[in-house]
């Protein structure tokens, strides 16, 4: 335990503070004094709240449910990149081991206009909803259980579409894309249906409805900076991109 | 037309446009090189391109459509991109964006700037101090025209400078046309982006070198 308590850090927190969505924000400056490296980056908010509660100040508000990288809930850009920037690796499973003592950490909410600020570090991501109820499923008709070989699938498409099929929908490739786009996001989903036989029956219809939605919901074109894949938790290639307009082109010419 | 309004369909009117005009650079480029083999070389170029006649009015018709479809849709979704995202982060580091890529719309305005003094300096020939004549045989002595003009710095200047826009520009969208056309996979990637920037950096290179070979002529005379 005295070993741990050598090697804490203290650090300064600078943090987006916004009461509710219409509220102007700023920037608030926070100590976060003893923190073990052990700690994730969640769990130093969470010491951080409790003693702002104890000096009666409204706790930092930010999303957070698994807390082990697979729901997309967490929603935080630290330091100028969404997650923190450790490749591959969600801000709940970015451990403070990755910062030294006396730090400056600055930590923002999403910004997109299609992502509104609910309050403080907490956004509205229901935009990408919508994208995946315009078409981000398919239509089959309910009964017995399929036999598991009844549609043969080979390998490599299997494997691309499980790929594709990683993304949690955090938000991070809008947070992080200049243009503020979501089509990294609405790509994987094309892709990974199109990839697959069940999917590929409502390709068409699936890439024009999924794109008009992403456009209907405020988010920007992609004018391919690859921001998207260097921001994205889970490694969702821009391969899929280049595969959303191969099926937008093949359903436009046909 | 849905393909006009759709955010994939408009980025390919912007590709195939803008992939067209990298062709007439490249063209043009090649053109241009007949100045080395002296006045006989770029006078009977010049002279053979004149000699279409309506075809190069179509030719240039066509190209004038391209380059409004590029300009117009480049600035429809640079508008609708910054009002996507319009606020920004206290503090933002870019991973893999570059100078390239985020300043499309300055190096593309700087290239159309650039593209109207040219039409006006060597096609329409209406600038100040321009030397129009004919040569010996009767052809538009464009080598004189050209070799004068670029021996004075300032002009040398805006022409090396326009191809360096246009090196940034190109850099970043011929790399970016792979991509938008869906010709792209994660083992094409990397090579397309470097055969892009090679292109890109090849006619800088053979556009730059014709200001700055007639200036340094000039000022070791």
């Amino acid at each position: 335990m005295s070993e741990h308590n050598a090697n804490t850090m203290n650090l300064k927190l600078h943090v987006w503070r916004q009461k509710g969505p219409d509220a102007p924000g700023k920037l608030e400056t926070y100590d976060a004094k003893h923190v073990s490296p052990d700690m994730s980056f969640l769990e130093m908010l969470d010491e951080v709240n409790e003693t702002l509660i104890k000096t009666g100040i409204d706790p930092i508000a930010f999303d957070h449910d698994c807390r082990e990288g697979i729901c997309g809930m967490c929603s935080q850009v630290v330091n100028g990149v969404a997650h923190g920037g450790q490749e591959r690796t969600t801000v709940c499973q970015l451990h403070m081991r990755s910062f030294q003592d006396g730090d400056s950490i600055f930590i923002e909410p999403w910004r997109a206009r299609a992502f509104p600020i609910v309050k403080d570090l907490v956004v509205d991501r229901s935009a990408l909803d919508t994208i995946i109820q315009s078409g981000g499923y398919t239509s089959c008709h309910t009964g017995g259980i399929a036999d598991g070989n009844a549609i043969l699938i080979p390998k490599p498409d299997a494997d691309y579409a499980m790929d594709a099929a990683e993304c949690i929908g955090c938000g991070a490739c809008v947070a992080g894309c200049p243009n503020g786009s979501a089509m990294l996001f609405t790509s994987a989903k094309v892709a990974q249906l199109a990839a697959l036989p069940q999917g590929k029956a409502e390709a068409a219809v699936r890439v024009h409805a999924m794109t008009e939605a992403l456009q209907g919901c405020g988010f920007g074109n992609c004018s391919n900076h690859y921001e998207c894949q260097a921001a994205c938790p889970k490694g969702i290639n821009v391969k899929f991109i280049a595969k959303l307009n191969r099926e937008y082109l093949k359903a436009a010419l046909n | 037309m849905q393909i006009l309004k759709s955010v994939v369909g408009r980025k390919v009117f912007m590709a195939i446009t803008g992939q067209c005009m990298v062709l007439f650079a490249v063209v043009h480029m090649l053109g241009n090189s007949s100045i080395f083999i002296g006045p006989d070389g770029i006078n009977a170029y010049a002279k053979h391109l004149h000699d279409l006649g309506p075809l190069v009015w179509i030719f240039r018709a066509g190209l004038f459509a391209f380059v409004a479809i590029h300009i117009f849709y480049g600035i429809q979704l640079t508008l609708e991109n910054s009002a996507a995202n319009p606020t920004v982060y206290a503090v933002k580091k870019q991973i893999k964006a570059t100078f390239a890529s985020t300043s499309m719309i300055w190096t593309g305005l700087l290239i159309a700037l650039f593209v109207t003094f040219h039409i006006l300096h060597f096609t329409a020939r209406v600038t100040p101090g321009i030397v129009k004549g004919v040569d010996a045989l009767g052809r538009y002595d464009v080598f004189t025209m050209v070799v004068s003009a670029f021996k004075n710095g300032g002009i040398a200047f805006i022409y090396v400078a326009a191809m360096c826009a246009l090196f940034f520009h190109l850099s970043h969208g011929i790399q970016s046309f792979f991509q938008t056309m869906g010709w792209n996979t994660d083992r094409t990637q990397c090579t397309i982006s470097t055969i892009g920037k090679a292109v890109a950096f090849i006619l800088l290179a053979g556009y730059a070198v014709i200001p700055l070979s007639i200036l340094a002529s000039a000022l070791i005379k």
